[in-house]
């Protein structure tokens, strides 16, 4: 399945948006999470599908004025 | 306004002023010695794309945790509502802080604020528990409109961001200043040198919020020490009541008692 992580597209495997950002490494990042524009809470990760051709932003923090 | 020799930001009591901007140091260790330098306890940070590869994120936070300061995040580069209340709500997952810099950037090259979706969004944040600090402009109605918002403290700007002009309308920032006597009003962005951020002090502002000024400068580490010292002494000669300025000059040695020598 393709989906557009930070911009770029990246070919995973992965039914939730939980199991997306294992397949891609993120392990116990601190990160924030959005789906399509929208904000998805960490806690809501393992019960929010994600499917092909999906926008997944992933941040973490940094400088910042 | 009755002088507080503490600075309260929603509830928060702080001793420092001076509010620093985290980024364009030379390097992570001068950032975190500039910042214990200043003598800041609220230091701004951002959201950015984290790669799973280089976890730079993961390093900064580390960083930030180190240094010991309260955080600030802030929604800077978002040019919508919809970007700026995304961001702010993954800010405060992240981060674990009500507290958002606002900022709704209207215009790319004076990165000027969108006053009209500013407001917008501080609404919408403020009835979502968020506690808001909006870089606004020194427009005294768009000020009340956040008030009416929800923001409990005001940050209009100097001058434009990164710009290092100093107080672009002092008269403006005297004028929101008089309106606003129970608000904390912080000048946010555009500061150079110390002396501007002591001028805005000796307007009676309760704050300051500058990053450029310090990173940019040959030795952050002074530049932020420097800045620390100004913003107290700035504050100081606020409450010692500066005197009125008159356009004649007045003899301040005593003209009576002087020798006829002629």
């Amino acid at each position: 399945m393709r989906i557009i992580v930070n911009g770029e597209s990246r070919d995973i495997e992965a039914a939730t948006l939980a199991a997306a950002l294992a397949a891609l490494d993120y392990g116990e990042a601190k990160v924030a999470t959005a789906l399509n524009g929208e904000f998805v809470a960490k806690r809501a990760r393992d019960a929010t599908p994600v499917k092909e051709g999906d926008r997944i932003e992933i941040l973490a923090p940094r400088q910042g004025g | 306004m009755t002088p507080s020799p503490t600075l309260i930001l929603y509830g928060v009591q702080l001793r420092s002023r001076l509010m620093l901007g985290t980024s364009q140091y030379p390097s992570p260790v001068v950032l975190a010695e500039a910042a214990r330098a200043s003598g800041a306890e609220i230091l701004t940070v951002s959201l950015r794309r984290e790669s799973a590869r280089l976890k730079e994120g993961q390093d900064f936070w580390k960083l930030i945790r180190d240094i010991g300061a309260r955080v600030l995040p802030n929604t800077a580069g978002c040019y919508s509502v919809k970007e700026a209340v995304t961001t702010a709500q993954m800010a405060r997952e992240v981060f674990g802080t009500p507290w958002v810099k606002l900022e709704v950037i209207g215009e790319a090259d004076t990165l000027q604020p969108d006053v009209f979706g500013l407001v917008e969004a501080a609404r919408i944040l403020s009835a979502d528990g968020f506690e808001v600090f909006p870089y606004t402009t020194d427009d005294l109605v768009v000020a009340d409109r956040l008030v009416e918002a929800g923001c409990k403290v005001l940050m209009p700007w100097g001058s434009p961001i990164g710009s290092g002009k100093g107080l672009n309308n002092v008269f403006g920032l005297r004028a929101l200043r008089a309106h606003f006597p129970d608000i904390p009003l912080v000048v946010d962005a555009g500061l150079g040198l110390p002396s501007q951020a002591a001028a805005a002090m000796e307007l009676g502002y309760d704050g300051v919020l500058l990053n450029t000024a310090v990173a940019k400068a040959g030795d952050p580490v002074a530049m932020a020490r420097a800045f620390g010292q100004a913003i107290e002494a700035g504050r100081a000669a606020f409450l010692a009541g500066p005197m009125e300025p008159r356009d004649m000059a007045a003899p301040s040695t005593p003209v009576v008692g002087k020798a006829v020598l002629t």
